[in-house]
């Protein structure tokens, strides 16, 4: 049986990893290299590498960061920020990265899903969503870009499900409205999207204690959940979300 | 020396970064001389298997004529795929035709691409898989899959939902629907025994 795979998300800015709180407040949390090999021995199934100074533009500089974490990391990982075109996923699939994550672009060119899915196959093309509640309508949520500061007209749902079309292979959520709180995941946000879309669902923002993690994956019915600050800060480690969660009935890599 | 084909689509500096840490001696390279003097060739893929087909060229019938003549071949993901007569992923495409066998979609109600880590048992008497003991997980990323209709095969199968073969081998052609490269010490030491088949020393896992 598939297990579900618990994925530390390493957010880089200037050349180190930090975390915040709603997307702001950057706290240091350590080397990207150092801390992506120490969760790939540690037994996490999946690493996620976010350059957040690189919302315009993309920069080369993650294209070293991968090159490196390439060779000490051999387990998968994803690589997101600023990314905009074909070429710039074929250099990071080809420095090492397994999948890459757009967010930006994708809202603003939708056809970069597509023509993404087309040459490297789906299963390379992470869909980054950031998701904030709307304050208009209630059970809905706004799709927003350039890390989380523009809100879209887009609706959170509409649009996983129109990325899936064009051949999206998953799908990166993040609700922006927990992001940092340790209150949980917005299982709302994940149930209202699993339900709407076949492809894989990682759960993002919130994750403070191990119920959480069950409660994404049995109320959210997500495929995965991303964590950051309860793994940079020491609260858990990879077994210990593990154990945890095979004690409640979750397959996992164990 | 271990040749791992470049072909110039995505993901192939993983597979050689896992041949040097487990001690091998790798190259990649898509120069022929190279491909022919090889103890044994990796064939990697992370693209869809239209592109990754167009882009082997001419190197689809060296490698399909070595593979014949005995040499060690390992597939992995799109690499695996290609080993079968044709798959239908964006369009029909042909394939090398080493082992019989159509890729075919994932039938659908569960989720889909199959993504992540599954168990798979592993057959005593095949050989990527000596010494790993009866089953272990390893990392998937693919919407299709080949359906094996080759009676000189053997298949290692893992369950999502139904039997999915993981892993073929057919005499010295070998391929792996699941990522080595990025399982962890479970697919490490699959490598290590794909250098021991080609007569490498793996010094390390």
């Amino acid at each position: 049986m598939l297990t579900k795979r618990i994925i530390p998300c390493l957010d880089i800015k200037d050349n180190r990893v930090v975390k915040g709180v709603h997307f702001l407040n950057l706290r240091d949390a350590g080397d990207p290299v150092e801390l992506g090999a120490r969760y790939s021995e540690e037994g996490a199934d999946e690493l996620v590498f976010l350059d957040i100074t690189a919302t315009i533009r993309f920069r080369k500089t993650i294209v070293e960061l991968v090159e490196k974490v390439a060779e000490k990391v051999f387990i998968p990982f994803t690589v997101g920020g600023g990314v905009q075109t074909v070429e710039q996923i074929d250099t990071l699939l080809r420095s090492g990265a397994e999948k890459v994550s757009i967010n930006t672009a994708a809202v603003e060119n939708p056809k970069l899903i597509a023509k993404a899915a087309e040459r490297f196959g789906n299963q390379c093309v992470v869909l980054a969503i950031d998701a904030r509640r709307s304050k208009k309508q209630l059970g809905k949520w706004q799709v927003c870009v350039k890390a989380g500061t523009e809100p879209t007209e887009l609706d959170v749902v509409e649009w996983a499900i129109k990325a899936e079309k064009l051949g999206a292979g998953e799908i990166l959520l993040t609700s922006m409205d927990a992001d940092g709180t340790l209150a949980g995941y917005d299982n709302e946000l994940n149930k209202a999207v699993t339900d709407a879309v076949d492809i894989p669902v990682i759960a993002s923002g919130g994750a403070g204690k191990l119920e959480h993690l069950y409660d994404a994956i049995v109320a959210g019915s997500v495929d995965a959940v991303l964590m950051a600050s309860i793994t940079h800060f020491g609260n858990y480690t990879i077994n210990q979300m593990k154990e945890y969660l095979e004690s409640r009935g979750i397959p996992v890599n164990l | 020396m271990i040749v791992v084909i470049d072909y110039k689509v995505g993901n192939v500096k993983s597979v050689c970064n896992a041949f040097r840490h487990i001690g091998c001696d790798v190259k990649l390279s898509h120069n022929p001389d190279d491909i022919t003097n090889a103890a044994g060739l990796v064939l990697p893929g992370v693209a869809a298997f239209g592109y990754a087909v167009s882009a082997l060229g001419t190197l689809a019938e060296l490698i399909k004529k070595l593979a014949l003549a005995g040499k060690p071949l390992l597939g992995i993901c799109v690499g695996y795929q290609m080993l079968f007569d044709q798959s239908c992923e964006y369009g029909t495409h042909k394939g090398l035709g080493l082992v019989s066998g159509d890729v075919v979609p994932i039938p659908p109600g569960r989720v889909i691409p199959h993504m992540g880590w599954n168990l798979v048992n592993l057959p005593e008497d095949m050989d990527l898989f000596a010494g790993l003991g009866k089953e272990k997980h390893f990392y998937f990323a693919h919407s299709f899959y080949p359906d094996i209709t080759d009676a000189e095969t053997k298949i290692a199968y893992t369950d999502y939902g139904f039997n999915l073969p993981a892993a073929v081998q057919k005499k010295n052609i070998y391929g792996t629907q699941f990522h080595p490269e990025k399982s962890g010490p479970a697919g490490l030491a699959v490598l290590k025994n794909f250098a021991k088949i080609c007569g490498e020393g793996a010094t390390k896992c």
